[in-house]
C-alpha cells in the first residue's frame, strides 16, 4: 500500500459521495459481506472462451490476469500480465439476463372443470451485480425508463430490480468496438450504483453511491481517497475516452434516418446481414419478447411463458395474412431505425448506449457506426 | 442517459395482482355468426368486481386469451355506453381466432383490457362525420357509431361508408336500418357482386365521389386493410380535409398490449399505447413506406 495505512472502520458509516481507496484483496470482503446479505452474486468469468456474467462465489472467479481483443466479428480472450481484476471490455452477456429474464413463466393456468384458474406467484432472486460499466448502467436507466416509468409498471423487472445490488466499474481498457463517450453515458459510472469501483495499480478507489453500498463495505480496511488516487484515476479515465475504437456522431440521428427510410444502403447491409438475431440478444437495452403457451400432453396445465424476441425474426411483425417486414433489408431498417431514432421519441434517449456488442458479436461484423455515417453520406 | 428512477432496496415481493399480462375470465354469453368466417362473441367478466369497473371507449381492443392457444387483439365493437355488454366481432384468420371458432355459449375465456387510444368523438363533436370502413374495419368503428347513436345530437351529418370484398362478407347488416334511422347515411359498396347484388360495386374509396364534404367540419375515421385507407386518405385530402382530422385504426401483430413487448412498434409509437387510432399527420412520415 502506499504512504497512509489503511484504518479498519466497522460500523463506521461511509456517506454516500465519499471516494476511499481499498487494497484489491479486500474485495473479497465486499464478496462476503455481499453473500451474508442474501445476495446472489453474478459477475464476469470465463465461460466458452468469453467473458460472461454468471453467478460468482469468490473474487478468483473473476477473470484476474485476462483481457479480450474486440473488433467487427471478432472476440478473442488473452492473457494480461499485470493481474488486472478488470482489465477488459463487456463480453456478450447483459445484466438484463439477470433484470429481464429470456425465459419466465409469468403465469399458470390450470383448468378446473368450470374454465381456468391463474396463479402469478413467483420467488424473487436477489442479485449483486460486480463489474457493471457505465454503458450497461445507462442500459439498466433505459430499462427502468421502460418498464417502470410509464403508466403500466412491468412487476416482475421491478421486483428484481428493487432489490439488486450494483458494484460498478469505471472502464479504464475501452475496447476496439466502444463508443459510450459518443453516446454521452461512459466512461465514467455518475449514478445509478451503490458501489462504483476504478482499479489502480495495487488499489481500487471506491465511489459510495448508497446506505447500502456503504453497509458492504463494513469488513474492509479502507482509508479516504487521497490527491494521487482520485488524480490518477481521473487520468486513467480521460484517457479512457480518448482511446475508444469508435465513434458515433449522434446529431439529430431521427431525423437523419426518418429521412432515410429508403436509402440505397439498406440494399446493400442486407446482401450482409443474416438476420441472426446476435445484435439484438447480446444489445443491453433491446427489451423485445414474445409470450408463449406451453402445454402439458393433457392440456390441463398451461404455462404463459415470456421469451426474449427479435425484430430480425420474420414472424416477428405476423399480422394475419403475412409478415409485414419479409426481407432483411426492412427488419434491419426496423432494428437500427428504432435503437438510434424511435427510441428517442419514445423515451427521449437513444437505445444505443455505445457499448459495441453488436458490433463485435454479429458474425459478418455489420458496424452501426459505419451504418451511419455511410447514411450521412460520410466517406469510409 | 443518466438514472432517473430511484430504487429503494427495501420493496422485495412480486406483486402478481399488479401483472399487466394477467386475464380476466369471462364468460362467452353468446356467439353470432356474422358471415362464413366471422362471428361476433358476447362476454361477461365472471368476477362481478371486474365487470363493475370495467369501462372502454369506443376503438379501444382488448386481449382475449384461450389457455394453451394464445392470445390475441381484438378491437371491442359494442356500445361504449353499455360496458356490461361486451362484444368482439372475430375473424377467423389465426392460431387463436381459429381455435375461437370452436368455442360454444357458456365456455370461459380470459381478457385483459381495454387498451389503447380511441376515435376522437369528444373532438368531432359538432362536426361532419364520415366513417370509412374495410371488411372487419367495420368492427371498431361501430363503438363509434353507437357512440353516435346515444349521442346523434353532438353530431352533424355523419356518413358511413361500408365496403367488402362480396355482398357474404357484409358485416352487421341487419343494423344499417336502424343506423339509417338515427339519420345517418349507410353507403354500401362490395368489390365483386353476386347476382341479387343491386348496390354499388367497386371499392370503398370511391363512394368519396357521391360526397361533397365541407373540409372545415368534417373528421374522417377509417379502418381496413392500408391499401384502402390510403386511398381514402388520398381522396379525404383531395376534399380539402385536413391530415389532423383524419384518423386511421392501424394493426400490427400485439403480444403485451402494455408497450413491453416491442411488437407493434410503428416509426416513434407502440401501437398498442399510442395507436391504434392515430391521425394520418402523425404517420404520414411513415405511412406510405414499403415493410415498415
Amino acid at each position: 500500500m502506499s504512504e497512509q495505512s489503511l484504518q479498519k472502520a466497522p460500523g463506521q458509516a461511509l456517506p454516500t459521495g465519499k471516494q476511499i481507496v481499498i487494497a484489491k484483496g479486500d474485495l473479497q470482503q465486499i464478496f462476503e459481506a455481499l453473500g451474508a446479505a442474501g445476495y446472489t452474486i453474478v459477475g464476469p468469468t470465463i465461460h466458452q472462451e468469453a467473458i460472461v456474467y454468471e453467478e460468482i462465489n469468490r473474487v478468483d472467479d473473476l477473470p484476474i490476469g485476462w483481457t479480450d481483443k474486440q473488433g467487427p466479428g471478432h472476440y478473442r480472450l488473452l492473457p494480461r500480465d499485470d493481474g488486472r481484476f478488470f482489465g477488459y471490455g463487456v463480453g456478450p452477456n447483459t445484466w438484463k439476463k439477470f433484470l429481464y429474464p429470456s425465459q419466465l413463466t409469468l403465469f399458470r393456468t390450470g383448468r378446473n372443470g368450470d374454465g381456468f384458474v391463474t396463479n402469478s406467484e413467483q420467488e424473487v432472486p436477489q442479485y449483486a451485480f460486480i463489474g457493471a460499466r457505465a454503458c450497461e448502467l445507462a442500459a439498466i436507466a433505459m430499462q427502468d425508463r421502460i418498464f417502470l416509468e410509464g403508466a403500466i409498471q412491468e412487476p416482475h423487472y421491478r421486483a428484481r430490480r428493487e432489490r439488486a445490488f450494483i458494484l460498478a466499474v469505471n472502464c479504464t481498457e475501452p475496447g476496439a468496438t466502444c463508443f459510450c463517450h459518443s453516446m454521452g453515458v461512459g466512461p465514467v459510472n455518475e449514478t445509478g450504483f451503490d458501489l462504483a469501483l476504478t482499479e489502480l495499480d495495487d488499489t481500487f478507489l471506491i465511489a459510495v453511491g448508497s446506505d447500502v453500498g456503504a453497509d458492504m463495505l463494513a469488513g474492509c480496511a479502507w482509508r479516504p481517497a487521497g490527491t494521487f488516487e482520485l488524480d490518477k484515476a481521473r487520468l486513467c479515465l480521460d484517457e479512457s475516452k480518448k482511446k475508444m475504437g469508435r465513434i458515433m456522431e449522434t446529431t439529430d440521428l431521427p431525423g437523419l434516418l426518418y429521412d432515410n427510410l429508403d436509402h440505397p444502403r439498406w440494399d446493400e447491409t442486407a446482401e450482409r446481414c443474416l438476420s441472426c438475431m446476435n445484435c439484438t440478444l447480446v444489445c443491453p437495452t433491446c427489451f423485445c419478447v414474445d409470450v408463449q403457451d406451453v402445454s402439458d400432453l393433457t392440456g390441463e396445465q398451461t404455462e404463459r411463458v415470456r421469451l426474449w424476441d427479435s425484430c430480425f425474426n420474420p414472424d416477428f411483425s405476423y399480422v394475419h395474412g403475412g409478415n409485414i417486414r419479409p426481407t432483411i433489408r426492412s427488419r434491419y431498417r426496423q432494428w437500427l431505425s428504432h435503437k438510434l431514432a424511435s427510441w428517442i421519441d419514445q423515451f427521449g434517449a437513444s437505445g444505443c448506449v455505445g457499448c459495441g456488442r453488436c458490433i463485435t458479436w454479429c458474425p459478418v461484423g455489420i458496424d452501426l457506426t459505419e451504418e451511419i455515417a455511410v447514411i450521412r453520406g460520410e466517406q469510409i | 442517459m443518466t438514472a432517473t428512477y430511484t430504487k429503494n432496496h427495501t420493496t422485495a415481493a412480486f406483486d402478481g395482482l399488479l401483472d399487466p399480462m394477467l386475464p380476466q375470465t369471462a364468460t362467452i354469453k353468446r356467439i353470432q355468426q356474422e358471415t362464413l368466417d366471422t362471428a361476433t362473441y358476447s362476454l361477461a367478466f365472471t368476477d362481478p368486481a371486474v365487470a363493475e369497473r370495467y369501462r372502454f371507449l369506443p376503438g379501444q381492443f382488448n386481449m382475449l386469451y384461450l389457455p394453451g392457444i394464445g392470445e390475441v387483439a381484438i378491437s371491442i365493437s359494442s356500445d361504449p355506453g353499455q360496458p356490461e355488454s361486451l362484444l368482439h366481432t372475430v375473424r377467423e384468420a389465426g392460431n387463436v381466432t381459429g381455435a375461437m371458432a370452436r368455442l360454444k355459449k357458456g365456455d370461459l375465456i380470459g381478457v385483459r383490457g381495454p387498451y389503447g387510444s380511441a376515435w376522437p368523438v369528444e373532438m368531432a363533436e359538432n362536426h361532419d362525420l364520415i366513417l370509412v370502413s374495410g371488411g372487419i374495419g367495420l368492427a371498431p368503428l361501430r363503438s363509434a357509431i353507437y357512440h353516435v347513436i346515444r349521442h346523434r345530437d353532438r353530431y352533424k351529418q355523419v356518413t358511413i361508408l361500408v365496403g367488402a370484398r362480396s355482398p357474404a362478407d357484409l358485416l352487421y347488416q341487419e343494423e344499417y336500418e336502424t343506423w339509417r334511422e338515427f339519420n345517418i347515411e349507410v353507403v354500401i359498396t362490395v368489390d365483386r357482386a353476386d347476382e341479387s347484388w343491386r348496390g354499388h360495386v367497386g371499392v370503398v374509396p370511391m363512394m368519396f365521389y357521391k360526397l361533397r364534404p365541407d373540409p372545415r367540419r368534417t373528421i374522417v375515421l377509417s379502418c381496413g386493410p392500408e391499401i384502402m385507407m390510403r386511398f381514402v386518405i388520398y381522396e379525404a385530402l383531395a376534399r380539402r380535409i385536413p391530415k389532423d382530422k383524419i384518423y386511421l385504426s392501424l394493426e400490427r401483430n400485439m403480444k403485451c398490449a402494455v408497450g413491453f413487448c416491442g411488437h407493434c412498434q410503428y416509426g416513434p409509437f407502440f401501437l398498442c399505447k399510442e395507436g391504434p387510432v392515430l391521425s394520418f399527420d402523425r404517420v404520414e412520415p411513415f405511412f406510405g413506406v414499403e415493410e415498415f
